[in-house]
């Protein structure tokens, strides 16, 4: 009973604040735009179910032996010059992704504005059971820079 | 009569019609079929398990196994020898060898073939159908492409010391820019002169490459799937179909469509044979032969028409890996010179949920594909709506006849083998 009571309360507090969080969104002058990471996941959300989906799928999980997972990767948790570079030149290499080899190419993705690679990669690394910083899209712009 | 003594009689059946073996032992199919369903008369039994990535299989004459293995990237065993000492359907001896990762195998007269992602060898094999030195692999053909992208070199073997080697294009539709939005085809597209079909070498000579072989039939993007009718004298082959036509041209394509589109294809090869990759791709829908958006196609105008009809058609994207024409005798008279092909199952119609991971029984009349293909064998992937490939517990690969007649499916995901048996 008392379980019970303490999972009802759970709930009731973190639906407030998945309230809030919305409220504080949508509320108007509070920028949802660029800088909420919330939104970011949003739009990249899109983005990935435009593009990367196909090949990554809707769980993140990929396929096997043929287009990697992007659940938990080295790369997608790993340091964001790299992951960043994997979308603006693609990929067509033979490298391990933890434990496995994929034949297949990963075309490059360069035509996506620096907003909408650092709103897909924000997306894939708060998903899929990912948890990492947002990339913003100033770090695509620099990495960007640099491979020109 | 209840569920229960239905299934003792059947038993019972099974019991008494197999088990030529070792006295004492028989052959029966799993309580639970090995999880697969099956028509009626069918049982299914796990002849072996934890293969790795179990690609093509063979039987040997005395009813031994070689199962070729892929995705170790050269480290472990990439053949397994498999021997049932009892004859109970169970393999109960197991050696490794070989070290090359790569999908074909086939045994043929005294000799083992297998195939990495670049050559193929040959093992001697003795009286048994035993390999005599496992150290000992001739190199057969060597030097094929290999570019990350429908590199296996699946292959098979003619009655008259022929070898037919799949060389599968390392591009989805031979757009100047490989799987990007918009991009066009290459006119003509280049990778046809070393890829993208069958190459003809000989069974029986020492390092050959491109010089030494005949590309036999073009046109093909990637087969996996191929078997030599005995009974026509002909090579057939089951294509991948292309990948993406929404993502790369939605104008043209919704999801809907592009999960569908365009036909898995049975082909009856001739030397000459050309199928019509990239240029052309066939909807099983309206029947023809569609000129691809890459080419000027818009969905509807045709294409091709120097270009080989296939000889079937089966749904888009659920990846025919394996092809067998069954001539044995243990299965009822409807199967007799039909083809069982295995599909791996899709992955590209996502965000629909994927199809196959099936086993296909396709019937023939007189050397021809007739009347509708129908599900063999399916449950591989195990219960549920699959989403994703990732969710599939196995999926078939390749196939094999047993000198009993039974039927051997590979699967490469948990490299489990199953031997299908019918009961009179
Ligand atoms: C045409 C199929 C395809 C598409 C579309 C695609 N990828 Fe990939 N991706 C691949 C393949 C294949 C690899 C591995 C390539 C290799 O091993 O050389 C890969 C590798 C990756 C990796 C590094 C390896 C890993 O699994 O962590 C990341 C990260 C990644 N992709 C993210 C994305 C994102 C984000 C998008 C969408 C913007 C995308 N991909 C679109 C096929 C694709």
């Amino acid at each position: 009973m008392r379980r019970i009571m303490a999972a009802l309360l759970l709930m009731g507090v973190s639906g407030m604040v998945m309230g809030q969080q919305k409220s504080a969104a949508n509320k108007p002058g509070a920028t949802p735009g660029a800088g909420s990471v919330t939104a970011s996941i949003a739009r990249g959300k899109v983005i990935y179910q435009n593009i990367c989906l196909a090949c990554h799928q809707a769980d993140g999980s990929g396929v096997p032996r043929m287009n990697p997972p992007l659940i938990k990767t080295s790369f997608v948790l790993g340091d964001k010059t790299k992951l960043i570079t994997i979308v603006l030149k693609g990929l067509n290499d033979d490298v391990e992704i933890e434990g496995e080899y994929y034949s297949n190419p990963m075309p490059p993705q360069s035509q996506l504005r620096d907003q909408e690679i650092a709103d897909v990669l924000t997306f894939v690394r708060n998903s899929f059971g990912n948890k990492a910083s947002a990339v913003k899209p100033g770090e695509v712009k620099a990495v960007r820079a640099k491979l020109k | 009569m209840n569920k229960f003594t239905l299934a003792t009689v059947a038993l019972a059946t099974f019991l008494t019609s197999f088990g030529p073996g070792v006295p004492g032992t028989t052959l029966k199919p799993d309580a639970d079929n090995a999880g697969l369903k099956l028509p009626s008369g069918f049982g299914a039994l796990v002849a072996a398990e934890g293969l790795g990535h179990a690609r093509h299989l063979t039987v040997t004459p005395e009813g031994d196994l070689y199962v070729k293995v892929e995705g170790t990237r050269n480290k472990g065993n990439t053949i397994w020898y498999l021997q049932d000492s009892n004859g109970d359907g169970k393999i109960d001896k197991k050696t490794g060898f070989f070290k090359y990762d790569g999908t074909g195998i086939e045994v043929k007269g005294n000799y083992l073939y297998a195939s990495s992602n670049t050559d193929v060898y040959r093992f001697k094999l003795n009286d048994k159908h035993q390999v005599i030195d496992t150290n000992k692999a001739e190199k057969i053909v060597t030097g094929l492409i290999n570019r990350h992208q429908h590199e296996a070199k699946a292959f098979t073997l003619d009655n008259d010391g022929n070898l037919y080697v799949n060389i599968g294009a390392y591009s989805n539709s031979c757009q100047i820019k490989d799987r990007t939005k918009g991009s066009l085809g290459m006119q003509p597209c280049p990778i046809l002169d070393s890829a993208g079909g069958i190459w003809q070498f000989k069974a029986d000579k020492a390092n050959q490459t491109y010089g030494d072989g005949e590309r036999y039939a073009t046109g093909l993007r990637n087969v996996v799937g191929l078997d030599w009718n005995t009974q026509l004298n002909q090579l057939f082959v089951m294509q991948h179909g292309r990948d993406q036509l929404h993502d790369l041209f939605p104008d043209m394509y919704d999801e809907k469509q592009s999960a569908e589109l365009p036909a898995e294809c049975m082909y009856a090869l001739h030397k000459g044979s050309d199928c019509g990759w990239p240029y052309i791709y066939y909807d099983q829908f309206q029947h023809k032969k569609i000129l691809a958006p890459e080419y000027g196609g818009d969905g509807k105008k045709t294409g091709g028409d120097h270009i080989q009809d296939p000889a079937a058609a089966y749904p888009g994207h659920m990846a025919p890996n394996a092809i067998l024409f069954y001539t044995g005798t243990m299965f009822p008279e409807k199967y007799r010179n039909g083809a069982f092909i295995a599909f791996h199952g899709s992955w590209n119609r996502a965000p629909e949920p994927q199809k196959g991971y099936f086993v296909v029984f396709q019937p023939f009349r007189d050397g021809k594909p007739a009347g509708d293909w129908e599900i063999f064998a399916e449950g591989f992937a195990g219960p549920g709506e699959i989403k994703s490939p990732g969710q599939a517990q196995h999926r078939p690969c390749g196939l094999a006849q047993g000198p009993d007649g039974s039927l051997y499916v590979s699967d490469d995901v948990k490299g489990t083998v199953y031997r299908i048996i019918y009961n009179k």
